[in-house]
């Protein structure tokens, strides 16, 4: 009974700023602003299909490049000594520090026309090359954002590989690329599904980082989302529907990564 | 014919500018059980990962069948291993883990069904293949362990402590079950431990290590009635070490006393070590007894007393069947072919 108490002022917070909240946005995507009930919102989504392809692609390739670049060095973490993890986690962690917004302007400035990149490479006389306001810009804003929810539980299972495991595989016959494919993967499942769904979840639903390295081209649905809450196209009724979409979408893919982890689980 | 299948030449082993292996050469004879035994920290291990390829040398090298493997990567080698923890992998049920090294071989599946089942018979695992490895025993797991590496049929196994974390009664079991495995399947083991009972009980061969230095290679009969320096007889059984002077051949001072004993070819008056067992002591009325002693306690250990004797300072372990109250005078004789000589160690 006293772990229920204790969970009551969560409970509260909960009820007030996430239930209602919700409850809210369901109610404004099924009615029109005289507030009758109506799929019209639901419907007009229809028109927006590219945007939200293009932002559960963009985010596919930013979580894929996270997962390329974070598990190799999630593990090289973890085979460190214990002293030398905490310092590279506090490396990979540091960035987080700064304001996601100033991290993005310093990446506007990097990538810039005139800006420190293209200004070093015009030493050499080369460029100035089209760095900014293309959909690689995004995609790297997304990366460089998203990479340490890559590589944090890609560690926290890697850290619990026993070394000798590894070399038992070695000792058995297996080559690096065996003990990588046979080893390292299999019993880092848990890790890999985790960190893509906290990396996948916020990529496809941000606006700054679209907004800022994107130039107005490349416009997610989060951009969308925002524009009708607070931008010109006021309409907060098609925004909580478009909301409502990419929730159901973000949800039914994690649990298709649940059920893909918790079948890892059983055997 | 007597075949060398492991040769060690020379090999020293640094950690953080600390040798831990002091220029050591080995030689391990095939299809015998060899144990590397040592306090920890001797280096035994080591020795081991070096012939597992999971530890280089800073120098020296190292023969497989008269084959330099020096440099040859672990998963190259035709040993396998059998690790402290186990290591078994997590993810795979038994069967898959036995299967393993068989797989990564290529080799067909009913071949591969075939060699885990012969595996599994030998270490009594049969009908275990489906289960997962969290679902068993400390003693269990340690079979599967066996099983995984002996399934590869290599020439030579090493166990790194595989006993170490069983109870007593059961490390007992598994000492018989390895012994007669080793000699069913007639290859060569290695085995490291620091527990002598264990080295004595299964090995043809001991090797006595002691910081990075090798102290004596003999046989269980050998190391026990012969140690070659006061290391081995404290470490292996129960000793008493005491000062002596080595008079003539065959005849040597400690306690106060002259003994005649077996031991030849030592300097005139050299100082040496005198070691006796506990066990080759026995006990007489004191006007008999070549060194007399106060009983200062008695602890009853099953079979025998274990008496600690005050004789003028120097606190003689005994061992008897016969019990003496505390505090009494007792007199102390040994045989001389029980009294064992030895050079004073350098330290």
């Amino acid at each position: 009974m006293k772990s229920r108490i204790l969970a009551i002022p969560y409970i509260v917070w909960m009820i007030i700023f996430t239930v209602i909240p919700l409850g809210l946005v369901i109610f404004f995507a099924f009615t029109s602003q005289s507030g009758e009930f109506t799929l019209s919102n639901i419907i007009a989504m229809n028109d927006y299909l590219d945007v939200l392809f293009r932002s559960i692609e963009f985010s596919v390739i930013a979580t894929i490049i996270c997962l390329i670049l974070g598990f190799p060095v999630a593990f090289l973490i973890s085979r460190l000594a214990r002293g030398k993890q905490g310092t590279m986690l506090m490396i990979v962690i540091l960035p987080m520090w700064i304001n996601f917004l100033l991290r993005t302007y310093a990446w506007m400035t990097l990538l810039e026309e005139n800006g420190l990149i293209n200004r070093f490479l015009g030493l050499f006389h080369l460029g100035p090359f089209n760095l900014i306001n293309n959909s690689g810009a995004v995609i790297l804003g997304m990366i460089y954002n998203y990479i340490p929810f890559m590589i944090l539980p890609l560690y926290s299972v890697m850290t619990k590989i026993d070394g000798n495991v590894i070399e038992a595989a070695q000792d058995l016959g297996c080559s690096g690329f065996h003990i990588i494919t046979k080893i390292i993967i299999p019993l880092s499942k848990q890790g890999i599904s985790t960190g893509i769904i906290t990396v996948f979840v916020p990529s496809v639903s941000t606006f700054i980082i679209s907004r800022m390295l994107g130039g107005g081209t490349n416009d997610l649905i989060g951009d969308i989302i925002e524009s009708q809450f607070l931008g010109n196209s006021y309409n907060p009724h098609l925004g909580s529907a478009m909301s409502l979409v990419l929730m159901v979408i973000v949800l039914l893919i994690m649990s298709l990564f649940n059920q893909f982890g918790s079948e890892e689980a059983v055997i | 014919m007597e075949n060398i299948i492991i040769s060690l030449k020379d090999a020293i082993v640094e950690f953080d500018g600390e040798q831990i292996l002091k220029k050591i050469n080995l030689d391990i004879i095939d299809k015998q059980f060899v144990t590397l035994l040592g306090p920890s920290g001797c280096g035994k291990t080591t020795t081991l990962r070096i012939i597992g390829g999971f530890q280089q040398m800073k120098s020296g090298s190292l023969y497989f069948n008269n084959k330099d493997i020096t440099k040859l990567p672990p998963h190259k080698r035709q040993v396998n291993t059998v690790f402290q923890k186990y290591a078994l992998f997590p993810h795979l049920n038994i069967y898959d883990n036995i299967a393993f090294g068989l797989k990564l071989k290529k080799l067909s599946d009913k071949e591969i069904k075939s060699r885990v089942q012969e595996v599994l018979e030998l270490v009594n695992l049969i009908g275990f293949e489906k289960r997962s490895i969290s679902s068993l025993s400390g003693g269990q797991q340690q079979r599967v362990a066996v099983a995984r590496a002996l399934v590869n049929r290599p020439k030579v196994l090493l166990l790194d402590e595989p006993l170490g974390a069983l109870d007593l009664k059961l490390r007992k079991e598994m000492q018989i079950e390895l012994k007669n495995i080793q000699q069913e399947l007639e290859i060569t083991f290695i085995y490291v431990t620091h527990d002598q009972e264990e080295a004595l009980t299964m090995s043809d061969t001991v090797i006595v290590m002691n910081n990075g230095v090798i102290q004596q290679i003999g046989t269980p009969v050998d190391i026990y009635n012969e140690p070659e320096n006061a290391f081995v007889a404290d470490f292996i059984g129960d000793s008493n070490i005491i000062d002596g002077i080595m008079r003539k051949d065959f005849l040597v001072d400690f306690a106060g006393n002259s003994f005649t004993c077996v031991d030849s070819g030592f300097e005139r008056d050299e100082l040496v070590d005198v070691v006796i067992r506990p066990e080759d002591i026995k006990i007489v009325p004191q006007i008999q007894g070549a060194i007399t002693g106060v009983v200062e306690s008695v602890i009853f250990k099953g079979v025998h007393y274990e008496m600690i004797v005050d004789a003028s300072g120097y606190k003689w372990k005994v061992q008897s069947t016969l019990h003496e109250e505390v505090g009494s005078l007792v007199g102390m004789n040994i045989e001389p072919m029980d009294i064992h000589i030895m050079h004073k160690m350098e330290c």
